[in-house]
């Protein structure tokens, strides 16, 4: 298990129910956190996000205001603010595949499907602590790159062009049947 | 608070430009092995959270009353936009919050909620009794908790509200292929 120094990280937590943010400052403080604030709505996430300058933002999805979506947005616009680089779980009771895949489109770095617990939240601070991917930015995109692992096996055509990224070679799939071995 | 400047490596590629930040947090990471024995956060954060469960009950009650004065609220005024959402967050955060408060069988009858309103395209054709059902049933399986059949209950009464709930949703969107898949589509894809 990584070790990590909690007590030096700073965090904001996003959610409109009193009840989980208790939960999640305990969970927190638990690992050895001591500067972890706390917004009810999206709009009072930004504002804190703005003057705490977080190291890491815990949101809901759900919210009034604006939505734990429309807050990573936000945040994930290059020069608007003081790190737009600022990692973003995103903690909720949506699991379905359309809601990860809006997530992860909007620049959520990881997300966490409710049930809370202890051990997940710590494996996805250790992620973004000790792993942080590097960002992409593209025309209509700008957060962590949203491949995390490379796959071998893939086939198909490279979508991202240009440069190294037109050097990757997809095997086609009648070439691999007929590789021997 | 002064914001910290951020520094990154750019490498610009055809359509799209790969930005490495530079990484502030891995000083706060170390690479020695927790040995056994040793202060382990995780179950320190458990233990932490053990001790808050003292208040689990009061806070469930707050929840499931939550949810009632919402289905009140549908009931009085009918389906508007205010009174769907405020239902559906009332179901949604039980649904999440039932397993930490100790009482993981309710979630799937909240579940059942949040789908039948997530997934009706027009809310004011949801029957009003199949709301009332959901909401009886999580605050029923939440107060019989402690009996000895509690889950085994918990379980064939979500699994038949469930049922209720998707044969409708699959009536309602019948000529929406797309949403049918969701309705009938796989499990979650979120890790554990």
């Amino acid at each position: 298990m990584v070790r990590i120094d909690f007590n030096r990280l700073r965090f904001l937590v996003i959610d409109d129910n009193a009840h989980m943010r208790r939960i999640l400052r305990t969970l927190l403080h638990g690992f050895g956190a001591r500067e972890v604030y706390e917004a009810e709505d999206g709009a009072a996430g930004l504002e804190a996000f703005t003057h705490y300058i977080p190291d890491i933002i815990i949101t809901d999805w759900a919210m009034p205001i604006f939505d734990g979506l429309e807050l990573a947005q936000m945040i994930r616009q290059p020069g608007a603010n003081a790190n737009p680089y600022v990692a973003i779980i995103m903690l909720t009771g949506h699991s379905e595949k359309k809601r990860v895949t809006a997530a992860r489109d909007a620049g959520v770095t990881e997300f966490l499907a409710k049930p809370i617990s202890a051990k997940g939240l710590y494996q996805r601070i250790v992620n973004v602590v000790a792993n942080p991917r590097p960002f992409i930015k593209t025309k209509t995109y700008f957060g962590p790159d949203r491949r995390r692992n490379v796959n071998a096996s893939y086939v198909g055509t490279e979508r991202r062009k240009g440069g190294k990224a037109d050097l990757i070679r997809q095997t086609a799939l009648l070439e691999k049947v007929r590789a021997p071995g | 608070m002064a914001p910290q400047k951020n520094t990154a490596a750019i490498a610009t590629y055809g359509d799209h430009e790969v930005i490495k930040p530079e990484n502030k947090l891995r000083k706060y990471v170390s690479d020695t092995p927790f040995v056994p024995g040793e202060d382990d956060p995780v179950a320190r954060a458990e233990a932490a959270l053990a001790e808050l469960s003292g208040e689990f009950g009061s806070m469930m009650d707050e929840e499931c009353d939550r949810l009632d004065k919402e289905r009140r609220a549908v009931l009085k005024q009918g389906f508007t936009k205010a009174t769907t959402e405020k239902l559906f967050h009332a179901a949604h955060d039980i649904k999440g919050q039932a397993a930490t408060f100790g009482y993981p069988a309710v979630a799937s009858a909240a579940d059942s909620l949040c789908r039948l309103i997530e997934y009706t395209p027009d809310a004011t054709r949801i029957p009003s009794r199949l709301v009332d059902q959901h909401v009886d049933a999580v605050r029923a399986i939440y107060r019989e908790y402690t009996r000895s059949d509690a889950q085994n209950l918990a379980g064939i009464l979500s699994a038949r509200l469930r049922e209720v709930t998707d044969e409708f949703l699959i009536h309602e969107n019948r000529n929406r292929p797309d949403i049918l898949e969701q309705i009938t589509g796989g499990p979650s894809i979120v890790p554990e």
